[in-house]
This record gives structure tokens, sequence and C-alpha cells, in this order.
């Protein structure tokens, strides 16, 4: 028995990617819920939106490393963000007037937002592949790990190894950084409370003289950073591929359905109860458990519950459930 | 102009489109168009139904079109030899001991007093079950997939590969989408419109991942190729000599005559079923149940006090529909003569046929059918189109500048962009479609 081993080989394999990707997914709920919270419908566009504002950072990166700036040990790409955001922040607004201002000034349907959502998908879809294609793009650079596992194993002379990489390191301080901003200025600030008011009651922050265009504004600025974050974020690090943003969408909903749409806490227990039970569910616990029992009854298979590709099946599973027993979510939503 | 006369005028420009290709380009490529505009147009059918009916929005027809695909594999392929010796009736029992502890689990949840200890034991029935099932369940699948891996490794089918039996796998594959669209109605139906959304994109996502990985099923991305077919093959065609000879009375060579042939024969066979459908649909619009239909979906809450079951209805439409996109996912794999999971994805198969209601017409049954025909026309003919397009834009770039040809390479992603446009204009200039309903 070897707990000390099994709980590193535990943090190596689940806890730090499971935080790492439940912030991820944390950013990109919290646009979704704020979407669904100031604009009343969900956004499908989302994930191409986060596509999107990554694309720009990506081509940032390239021209940045091109000129022989870089930020040292820490990824270029941190560089290039600002204006991956800048980008994202002009095609949502430039989307929104355009787009969806001509239904608000209607105020048509929700499901009738979500329709346009899907057309505003495919327009992005288009545009990302158009510039910069369906492939994988990798745009890393830097040191890649704070800790790498052969160090931790010379380090503490254990037999597990512990590998802690800067793009973890980088998602995890961000996403703390990202959400205790987004928090300030909703809670603090004049046009974060004019937001919630609009949000909790439309007519009533009306009669107080809140201009509802410039909380739609603001709310898609927001949306527009925090998107741009999650997905360069994700992009470094997985990878960056057009593609896997529209299938995040799954997740992200999840995520802000779990938490209780609308609800920005709500949003990030969420992300992490999806990113949690995704790589529990799919990792193979043969090697944690082998440390923990004794030699005799140790485990023959892989103690994998789901095979990794069932990930997308652990999130719509988790949905389903609380659809079923908890439709406003964990954190009370907004009512069905 | 009436209706009537512009409704004709739509249809005869679409024909019109389509001839073109066939003069212009070939007339193989513009019976593959209709043939795909004809599937096509009873999946438009479909969401239609749920969509223009009812005001459900469903983006899951993907995965109730990959379920029509698994039933042509699973009536259509020949059993593999052995495979249910070897693990069939294993995997069969799993499922079976699956269903009596959900059943169990339902059981004990309705009879214990709520509270922590009901909670508990919920759960832990539902963990031990699971590791019973994946006990009983892995063996099966195991030596199933030892079977010939390369070849064969899967359970096969009921081997309905004679003649006309082929297309008994249509109405079953309607049968597996009705049953998935059922499991999925039941939990999401009833709560606000954006949860079946959002629900229905999971399950198509979960759907493809089955078939993607379950290889004792459907060989997962190994593909199952060679199905059956309703028609006799070309290269029989061509060493028939009665056949040949009446090819060359018509002017035609063997090869060009015995493709066009089959072609036209899975035109037939697809005709039939659509206007069969469209029959039914039209039936349906035009009966009481239909008024109420459109009824509940003009107002939820007034139909609701005129005593009718609001999320009944929804959950019946919704069967219906989703089985319709069943059987189009059946007739198009028993067209492609092959599954292959890999090639399923959302956009084409989605959020596609959402353009096609849409611009068609939606609560109109004669616009889903001419938006199927039209939009996948448009699916087919704009890259072609883009291509020249970006050729005449860059046709005074230097050759070999790297911005030339990016811009040709990506030609090909036009398409989408041209599909989100052509949506987003119909959407809101003429949000009715072409078709309006009337």
């Amino acid at each position: 028995m070897d707990f000390l081993n099994a709980f590193i080989a535990l943090s190596n394999f689940v806890i730090i990617p499971a935080v790492a990707y439940g912030s991820q997914l944390a950013l990109g709920a919290l646009g979704v819920t704020l979407i669904y919270g100031i604009l009343r419908f969900s956004n499908f566009a989302h994930g191409d939106t986060m596509a999107f504002g990554a694309m720009v950072t990506v081509l940032m990166t390239w021209f940045f490393q091109a000129q022989g700036v870089s930020l040292g040990p820490l990824p270029t790409a941190l560089l290039a963000l600002p204006f991956g955001i800048l980008g994202c922040m002009l095609l949502v607004l430039v989307t929104d007037r355009a787009v969806y201002r001509f239904y608000r000034a209607q105020k048509a349907k929700p499901v009738i937002f979500v329709i346009v959502s899907l057309g505003v998908t495919f327009i992005l879809n288009g545009i990302v592949r158009f510039i910069i294609g369906p492939d994988d793009q990798r745009f890393l650079d830097g040191e890649r790990f704070i800790i790498s596992a052969r160090t931790f194993r010379e380090m503490t002379g254990l037999r597990e190894g512990l590998a802690f990489k800067t793009t973890q390191g980088i998602t995890i301080v961000t996403a703390v950084v990202v959400v205790a901003l987004l928090f300030w200025f909703l809670n603090r600030t004049r046009t974060g409370k004019s937001m919630r008011a609009y949000s909790d009651n439309e007519d009533l922050a009306l009669l107080s003289g809140i201009n509802p265009e410039r909380v739609v504004m603001v709310t898609w600025l927001i949306v527009a950073a925090l998107a741009t974050t999650a997905g360069v974020l994700y992009g470094l690090d997985k990878s960056f591929k057009p593609f896997t943003y529209f299938q995040l969408l799954l997740p992200i909903f999840a995520s802000a359905i779990v938490g209780g749409l609308g609800n920005p806490l709500g949003a990030i227990a969420g992300g992490f109860v999806i990113a949690f039970s995704e790589v529990t569910v799919t990792y193979a616990w043969k090697k944690v458990v082998t440390y923990i029992v004794p030699e005799e009854v140790a485990p023959s298979g892989l103690l994998q519950l789901l095979s990794t590709d069932y990930k997308f099946a652990v999130s719509f599973l988790i949905l389903l459930i609380v659809l079923l027993f908890k439709p406003t979510g964990l954190f009370k939503g907004k009512a069905v | 102009m009436s209706p009537t006369v512009k409704n004709t005028m739509l249809f005869a420009i679409v024909a019109l489109l389509i001839a073109l290709v066939g003069f212009m380009q070939s007339w193989n490529s513009a019976l593959v168009i209709v043939n795909m505009g004809l599937i096509s147009a009873i999946m438009a059918l479909g969401v239609n139904l749920q969509w223009g009916f009812a005001g459900l929005f469903n983006v899951g027809i993907m995965g109730f079109v990959a379920l029509g695909g698994l039933a042509a594999v699973l009536v259509g392929m020949p059993a593999t030899p052995g495979a249910f010796e070897a693990g069939g009736w294993t995997i069969l029992g799993a499922f079976g001991f699956a269903v009596v502890a959900i059943f169990a689990v339902v059981f004990v949840r309705a009879r214990m007093a709520p509270g922590l200890a009901r909670k508990l034991v919920v759960l832990g029935m539902l963990v031990a079950g699971f590791f019973v099932y994946r006990a009983l369940f892995d063996p099966g699948v195991e030596s199933v997939e030892a079977i010939n891996p390369a070849s064969t490794g899967y359970l096969g089918g009921l081997g309905f590969d004679e003649g006309l039996w082929v297309t008994l796998a249509w109405p079953v594959g309607g049968l597996f989408a009705a049953a998935a669209a059922w499991v999925i109605g039941k939990t999401a139906l009833g709560l606000r419109s954006d949860y079946l959304a959002i629900a229905t994109l999971g399950i198509a996502e979960i759907i493809i991942a089955v078939l993607k990985n379950e290889d004792w099923l459907s060989r997962g991305v190994k593909n199952v190729i060679g199905m059956p077919r309703p028609t006799p093959f070309e290269i029989e065609l061509q060493n028939d000599p009665a056949f040949v000879e009446r090819a060359a009375g018509l002017g035609f060579t063997a090869v060009e005559a015995s493709t066009l042939y089959v072609k036209l024969l899975y035109a037939g066979l697809f005709l039939i079923v659509l206007l069969i459908l469209l029959w039914m649909a039209q039936r349906a619009l035009n009966s009481p149940w239909g008024r109420m239909m459109r009824a509940i979906r003009d107002n939820e809450v007034a139909a609701e006090a005129m005593g009718k079951d609001v999320t009944a209805r929804h959950l019946q439409i919704f069967v219906l529909g989703s089985a319709i996109c069943g059987i189009a996912g059946a007739m198009m794999t028993t067209l492609d003569g092959q599954l292959t999971p890999g090639t399923y994805q959302p956009l084409r198969f989605t959020f596609l046929v959402w353009v096609m209601v849409i611009v068609g017409g939606s609560g109109n049954n004669f616009g889903a059918v001419l938006g199927g025909f039209l939009i996948w026309f448009l699916w087919v003919q704009v890259e072609p189109m883009g291509l020249w397009l970006m050729e005449l834009i860059t046709s005074g770039m230097a050759d070999g500048s790297p911005l030339k040809a990016h811009l040709i390479e990506s030609a090909a992603h036009m398409r989408l962009f041209t599909m989100g446009l052509v949506l987003l204009l119909v959407l809101r200039f003429s949000p009715r479609g072409l078709i309006p309903e009337r």
C-alpha cells in the first residue's frame, strides 16, 4: 500500500488536468450564461466565437514569433491575447449590429434567436476555416513544463512523476484572475450592477433609466473577452482546431445548465463538475488502485469506466440527470 | 400570379437548374443531385413536421439519420458466422440485465420514502449494476470482435439482401430513430425550448460516438462496406447482352447506360417513399390533428386551456418527425452502399436540413420538399462556383503568390459561409420562406 504514490498519480492524471479543463469550461460557460441572462437566448455560436478569437490570437502569435518577440518562458500567445480579444469584440459587435439587433427590436421569441445564432455559427465556421484552414495549428512556445515528471521524481524520490504543464498553470492562474475581475465588475461597478438589474427584471431596469442597448453592448464585449480567453487557453492546452470548438458546445452548455443558466457562480461550479466527471469516468484507474490495495487483489483490467471517446456522453448524462431532477440547476438559475 | 402558379414555377426552376447540370456537366452528376435531393427532401419533411407544425427545435437530426444508417446495416448485412455463438448472446444478455436493473432502480425509488437513505440505495444500485453490466458485456464484445477483425469482427445483420427486401431497412431505420426520439422527448419536452435543442445536440453526438466505437455493432470507424442494394449492380448489366443491345439502340455506351439506369431505379424508389410521406404529411396538416398542432404551436397556453395535452402531443410529433429522418438516413446508407460513421458532421446533416426547411418555407410540406432540392443543389454546386469566383478574383495576382494559393485552396469552405448567409438573409427578409404556410 502506497498512498503517497497513489495520490501523486491521481493528481498527475486526474486532478491537474481536470482543474485545467474545468477552468476552460467555466470560462466558456460564463460567456453562455451571461448571454442567456442578458439577451435571453442560448447562443449556439459561442463555440465558434471562441474559435474566432483564438484564431486571431494564433495569427498574432505567428506574427510576433516572426518578428522575434517572445515572453521568454511564457507562451507568446499571452502577448497576442489582447489583440485576439479586440478582434473578437469587433466581431461580436458587428454580428450584434447586423444580425441580433433586428430581432431584439422585434421582440422575437428565444427560439428564433437560437436559429439565428445557428446561422451565425455557419458563417463564423466558414470564416475561420477560410482564413486558417480546418487543420490542427500549433502556436505554443516557451517552456513546456513548470515541473516535469522526471524532475519531480528526482526531487522527491517517489516512483510516480508529477508533471505540471506551463499551459495548465497559465490556464488556472488566468481563470482565477478573469473570474475575480468579472465578479468585481458585476458586483462593484455601476455598469455591472445595471447588467444584473437588467438580467433580473427587464421592465424594472428600463423604468429606472438603464439604457438596454448599452447593457447589451457591454455584455457582448465581456463575452468576447471570456470566449477568446477560453478559446486560447484550450488551444494552448490541447491544440487549435476549428472543429473541436464546435464540439465544446455540448460540455459548455452542460456546465452552464448544471450550474443554473443565467447564474455566473453556477457556470463556474458547473464547469468543474463536468470536467471532473469527464476525467474521472474516462480515466483508467488501474495505476492508482494498484498502489492502494494489497498486492494479492491488484486489478488485472484497466478499470476504465468508459472509453475516452465517450466523454461527450458523460456531460450529456449529467445534463439529462439535472434536467430531470433539478431543471433550474444546482444554483437556481432562471425559471424554466 | 396565383400561389399555385408561383409554386409550380419555383419547382420548375429547380428542375431546370438540375437539368442544366445534366447538359453542362453530365447526366450522372445530375442524377446524383436528384437522388440526394430526394433524400434531403424527406429529411426536410421530417424537420418541417417538428418545426413547422409544432415549433419544436431539434438539432439532433444527424443522430437520427445515423440511426437509420445503422438499421440498414443490421437489416441488410449477412450475420457473421459464429458471432452470436461466440458472444452475441452474452451481449444481448448484458442488455437484458441492464434493462432489468434500471426497472429495479425505478421500482425501489418509487417504493422508498424520499431522503438520504433512498439516495444512497439508488446510487449504490446504479453503481453496482453498472459494474455487473460491464462484467457481463465486455467478454462478449471481446469474443465478437476477435472474429476475423479485418473483414467482419461484428455481429452482422439479419441478411435481408435480396432485391426489394433491402428496403425493409428503411422503416426499421424509422423505428430506431423513433425509439431514440421517445427517450429524448420524454426528458426534454415540457421544459423550456432551448433545453430540447441542447439535449438533441447531445444525443446526436453520442449516437455518432457509439457508432464510431462499438465495433461489435457496426465495425466502428472500420466502416461497413459492400452493403446490399435493391437495384442490380452496374457490372451485371454491362455483362448482360440484352441490356447492352438496348443501350446501343438508344445511343448509349454500356457503362453510361448501366450507371444511369441504376441511378434512375434508385430515384424511382426514393420518389415513391417521398410521395407516400408527402401525402401523409399533407393529410396530417389538413386534418383536425394538424390544426390542433398549429394551435398548440401558436399559443400553448390557450391550447392547454382548451384541454389539449401539450406535452403528449409534442412528444408524438417529435417521435414522428424523427422517424422520418431515420427513414431518410437508412435510404441514404443504402444509396451509398456503406456506413461510415466518420463522415457524419453536424453542419452537413443537421444544420443543412434546417436551412432547407427555413428557406423552403416552414409549415408548408411542399416548401420543405422544394427547400430540400434547392439547398442540396446549392450545397453541391457552391463549391465549383466558389472556386470559379476565387479564380476570377485572383486572376490578376502573380502565379505562385502564397495569397493566391491560399484563396483558391480555401474556396471549398465557402459553402458553409454561403449556407449561413442564405439562412440569415431568408430569416431576415422573408421569414416565411419561398413557399409560405397557408
